[in-house]
């Protein structure tokens, strides 16, 4: 069982309450009428399923409801750091520093 | 390679059984092929085995970083069936069923294939009718697939709870007959072993670090642990590290790793007969040749590597399989392990070509590989032979995700993905 921080209600609890909502920080198009059919299979379907520190979405649902971004090694399954959505992404080397 | 025949069985007796041949050498890597493979799983030595009997290409090398069918072909839960409901997924799942009937003989490996039938739950209305329409669409597509009532489902498998006081009463079920389960490592060792007595390289222990292109973009050959080795064609056929391995030759893929969870219980005497689906309750069960009962459960809900995956999974699953099967209550369950599947939106396969040119891919199986492997890696060997689709497998195309072609069994679910 992970246990997960939730950014918004401060409190490190364990996975069964939140949902896990895929890779962050992946750009909705501004203007989607005009996205080529390249830009949108980019933007729906590929994803960059990294094996290490990922960048992820999570939702806290069964408590504040609310979507966060995390960093977590996929190898380890380690959380490196969570944060609030819109706030930028943290830099790697520093978090990947500081665990070790 | 000794042929496997009651002579020659007789005949090593006189021997003690002492002087039985190597059934693959281990390879090391030469400079060039004109096929690599990545990936000795089910389904890439199943690639060069077809390569080498259909094809006439023997000059292949199968690379694996661990060792031979220790992937998710040792991992998953030998469940073969085919009752997919859209047309391109049953053409494709029957033709492996097709290739399964008499794989043993076509290997002289015996995969222990056993069409004990497939037996999948229905638990509400809304799964009467869903299953009922599989029926239906399977049939029209000459897949074998018929309706059992409770009563016809009790009969089919004994240790069935049909009360209607069960949480979720079971109110009929779909049989695939043909289809049923196999030795899963066998199927690999039958292909490594076919591969290999027509001169096919097995390398295991020896991770494939990137992919190398020449300068026109086509492939150039594979850089990995013991250097880099030189090849005309590549296919990959790495399940969970797909991306991994594509991303090296600047291929991005529609794919996220999932681990994917099973668990067997202590082997005790032959008491269930077939495969059981449940997928309301969320559960697969049979019992193996050795006596375990084989329990699939399902992928976690975050994407990982780790060939391991959560405890509450294995709760739930345990959960619904003794909702379904009481008598099963007290079994203790002897081990569970992880292996990590490659899932696409669409929750089909991606089986072909790729932009880059001389590079092959056979991943994006999700939670259901295993089955496919003759199928697949027949018509795959087809592809990297002829450099084009085969019939069976064109619709699988990575473009799909582009066109929007796509083959939605995520929304059909024949299986809760």
């Amino acid at each position: 069982m992970l246990l997960i921080h939730c950014p918004y209600c401060e409190e490190t609890l364990p996975e069964a309450e939140f949902a896990h909502a895929g890779q962050a920080h992946v750009v909705r198009p501004e203007n989607p009428s005009a996205q080529s059919d390249e830009e949108w299979e980019n933007f729906l379907f590929i994803r960059s399923n990294v094996k290490g520190p990922h960048y992820e979405r999570w939702r806290h649902v069964h408590g504040c409801g609310r979507f966060f971004n995390a960093v977590r090694d996929t190898v380890s399954d380690r959380f490196l750091t969570t944060y609030k959505a819109g706030a930028p992404r943290p830099d790697l080397e520093t978090l990947t520093g500081e665990v070790k | 390679m000794t042929r496997f025949n009651a002579l020659n069985l007789l005949r090593h007796a006189m021997s003690g059984h002492k002087k039985w041949t190597e059934q693959w050498p281990d390879s090391q890597p030469k400079n060039e092929y004109d096929v690599i493979i990545v990936g000795a799983g089910g389904h890439g030595l199943g690639a060069a085995y077809y390569l080498a009997t259909q094809h006439g290409i023997t000059n292949i090398a199968v690379i694996d970083k661990g060792w031979l069918g220790g992937g998710n072909t040792g991992r998953n839960t030998t469940i073969i069936r085919s009752n997919y409901l859209y047309d391109e997924s049953a053409r494709l799942f029957d033709h492996a069923v097709d290739l399964w009937q008499d794989l043993s003989q076509e290997l002289n490996y015996n995969v222990m294939y056993s069409n004990r039938g497939v037996l999948m739950l229905a638990h509400n209305v809304h799964d009467v009718q869903s299953f009922k329409r599989h029926i239906h669409a399977n049939r029209l597509n000459g897949v074998d697939n018929r309706w059992l009532t409770t009563e016809e489902c009790k009969e089919y498998c004994p240790p069935l709870n049909i009360s209607d006081k069960a949480r979720y009463p079971v109110m009929g079920g779909a049989l695939q007959e043909r289809a049923g389960t196999a030795r899963h490592d066998a199927v690999a060792w039958g292909y490594a072993r076919g591969a290999a007595a027509r001169g096919v390289d097995i390398i295991q222990n020896c991770a494939v670090t990137a992919i190398r292109r020449n300068v026109d973009g086509s492939v150039a050959g594979v850089e990995t642990e013991k250097g880099f080795i030189k090849a005309k064609k590549v296919a990959v056929s790495a399940a969970g590290h797909t991306s991994v391995v594509m991303d090296s030759a600047g291929v991005r893929l529609p794919l996220e790793s999932y681990p994917l969870q099973a668990l067997v219980s202590e082997p005790v005497k032959p008491i269930f007969p077939c495969v059981v689906m449940s997928n309301a309750v969320h559960a697969y069960i049979s019992q193996s040749d050795k006596g375990e009962l084989v329990i699939g459960s399902g992928t976690d809900q975050y994407t990982s590597y780790s060939q391991r995956g959560g405890l509450p999974l294995i709760e739930h699953t345990v959960a619904a399989i003794t909702e379904i099967f009481p008598i099963f209550n007290r079994m203790r369950m002897l081990r569970k392990w992880g292996g990590i599947v490659d899932v696409t939106p669409d929750r089909s396969a991606i089986l072909g070509k790729t932009p880059v040119q001389n590079l092959y891919v056979n991943c994006g199986w999700g939670t259901g590989g295993f089955k496919a492997t003759p199928g697949a890696a027949h018509t795959f060997a087809w592809t990297i032979a002829k450099d084009e689709p085969h019939p069976i497998n064109a619709p699988f195309n990575l473009e799909r995700f582009r066109t929007g072609r796509l083959i939605d069994e995520a929304a059909a679910a024949a299986v809760a993905h």
